[in-house]
């Protein structure tokens, strides 16, 4: 089966913010999702600075090809789950 | 533990975020909005209501300006008035962690509890193990006395149904010399007297209700107002901090506006060669042990509360030392500023003249982020010392005893003993090697499990800096005894 794709934006403002923490996805994911995923770290996807958004919504994942903002673990983690599921 | 911060450790990155982008827009003009936007009014409540979680939070937002919430006089006081009286300040606020009395959940006193698991057996092996006779057996299930309870455990140990189960107090089983108890309240306070500074208590309070005088706005204010030479120095356990190369992250630095940047392993390499020369004496002298030095929770621990370890920590100085000093030398008017996972580094700076400002990793990407800077992006520049592979190897347990042993050689005979962390167990067993001897001459005392790399400042996992710092350190060169530096 083809594997979630997990893209975790390591650039300086999602990294500071979080995205650091979610790493821990590499060492101890749950057992159930963790030979299901593939992570990937991103370089800054310039949507910290999109001023469009009111604030800075970051960290940024990609799930597949579904955003997280203001990611957390938790957050990655349930929407691993949700995908697959389907 | 899965993910080492907890929400109330990232609220606390948020808010210094906050505070640096209100400094860099405004001047705090607006910073009362912090609590507002953190908090809005259709989003997720943490305590009781949102309006609860907004004065703590700026409690938390004084703390990050550097004032401390227990020197609150007037609640009105506005955090723009907090940010101005910062902006006023001309030295480094006194370091000090302290407790947030409306955050602290005052969780119950530390105790034991029967619960309903127990089977109300016949042997009752808690009531006869109990050495205060706390417990009785009430409508046919044991219970405990907390008036007579003295939290021994022995219950806990005894029942064959695991039916008692402890309720910690997080900060308290954090702080490995007691520092923190409540008061009559049942609110944690804690003792400056005996506080070391660790930083574990703020780390694993799940309210957030500790926190710690922060000095970044200090530090931004000497960069951004003054025109005086700014000098960053980087602690070893930088590496894996700021995705992007070293070189990148100097560049940030000095896009931000640090005049210079230079390598706290430069001065390790120096503590590497001393406690080296200092250990071989020592041992020469027929000395049982030595310990290391570099680590100032560690060592303020040594001086308050296990005195007789004292005449066997080693009294060569620190990384920060030797490298503030290079930095004076050759720029007595300068503002150096320490970067590193510390807390207690600000303890330390207190008395060393030479560093005016200590800040944490977290601190310095709250700065870089507020400023838009993206580390990976920046230009490659180097330092302008380099340092070698002992010194770049500082911040991994086992980092500073295996550096201090490859320049020993084999003039004395070194047998090291890494001392991972200063748990309760863990003081003890230095205790021991006080006042009975050990196995070991060399013992490395880190304050934090892992190491530096795993202090209480970091912004990157610790497995992954640990890694970082590795690669690092094995693309140095080696040094020797007779390694010139800086
Ligand atoms: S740092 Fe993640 S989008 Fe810019």
């Amino acid at each position: 089966m083809k594997k979630i794709k997990v893209r975790i934006c390591v650039g300086t403002s999602c990294f500071v913010m979080g995205s650091a923490q979610i790493q821990s996805l590499e060492f101890n994911a749950p057992s159930d999702i963790a030979d299901e995923i593939e992570i990937v770290e991103e370089r800054c996807m310039n949507l910290c600075k999109d001023i469009t958004r009111k604030r800075n919504r970051g960290p940024f994942v990609y799930v597949d090809d579904e955003l997280i903002e203001e990611a957390t673990y938790e957050k990655v983690v349930a929407k691993i789950r949700e995908k697959l599921q389907k | 533990m899965l993910i080492p911060k907890n929400n109330a450790n990232l609220m606390r990155t948020k808010i210094l975020i906050k505070l640096a982008q209100s400094y860099l827009e405004d001047k705090f003009a607006e910073a009362d909005r912090i609590p507002l936007e953190l908090r809005p009014k259709d989003g997720e409540v943490s305590r009781c209501c949102v309006y609860k979680d907004r004065a703590v939070l700026k409690y938390r937002c004084m703390a990050g300006l550097g004032h401390c919430p227990e020197e609150e006089t007037d609640e009105l006081t506005t955090l723009k008035e907090y940010g101005e009286q910062a902006l006023e300040r001309t030295h480094a606020p006194k370091n000090k962690l302290s407790v947030i009395d409306i955050a602290c959940s005052a969780c119950v006193k530390s105790q034991y509890v029967i619960t309903n698991v127990c089977r109300g057996c016949f042997a009752q092996p808690c009531r006869l193990n109990c050495p205060k006779e706390a417990i009785s057996i009430v409508n046919g299930r044991a219970h405990i006395d907390p008036d007579k309870c003295v939290n021994c455990g022995k219950c806990f140990e005894v029942c064959p149904y695991h039916s008692v189960v402890k309720i910690p107090v997080p900060c308290e089983e954090a702080c490995p010399v007691g520092a923190i108890t409540k008061d009559e309240k049942g609110k944690e306070h804690i003792d400056v007297e005996k506080c070391i500074s660790c930083g574990r208590c703020l780390a694993s309070c799940p309210f957030g209700a500790i926190v710690e005088r922060s000095q970044m706005i200090d530090v931004m204010r000497e960069v951004k107002e003054t025109d005086k030479k700014v000098i960053a120095m980087l602690a070893p356990a930088i590496s894996g901090q700021f995705p992007g190369s070293l070189q990148n992250l100097v560049g940030a630095l000095k896009k931000f506006g640090f005049s210079d940047v230079i390598e706290v392993a430069v001065g390790a390499d120096i503590t590497t060669q001393k406690e080296a020369a200092e250990f071989i004496e020592r041992m020469e002298e027929g000395k049982p042990f030595m310990t290391t030095s570099c680590c100032p929770a560690y060592f303020r621990a040594a001086q308050v509360h296990i005195p007789e370890l004292k005449p066997y920590v080693s009294s060569t100085k620190t990384p920060m030392y030797y490298t503030a000093e290079l930095v004076k030398q050759e720029h007595p008017d300068c503002i150096s500023v320490f970067v590193g996972p510390c807390l207690a580094k600000r303890a330390e700076a207190e008395w060393d003249k030479n560093v005016d400002y200590v800040l944490t990793f977290e601190e310095l990407g709250a700065m870089l982020v507020a400023s838009g800077i993206n580390v990976d992006e920046c230009e490659e520049e180097s330092f302008s010392k380099v340092s070698h592979v002992q010194g770049r190897q500082f911040p991994v347990t086992g980092g500073v005893a295996g550096a201090v042993a490859s320049l020993v050689g084999d003039k004395v005979e070194i047998r090291t003993e890494k001392i991972d962390g200063l748990t309760k167990e863990n003081i003890k067993l230095l205790k021991r090697y006080a006042t009975k001897g050990g196995e070991n001459n060399m013992l490395e005392v880190m304050c934090c499990e892992g190491g530096c790399v795993s202090g209480p400042g970091c912004i990157a996992l610790s497995k992954k800096a640990a890694r970082a710092v590795d690669a690092y350190a094995q693309s140095g060169e080696q040094l020797t005894p007779e390694s010139k530096i800086g």
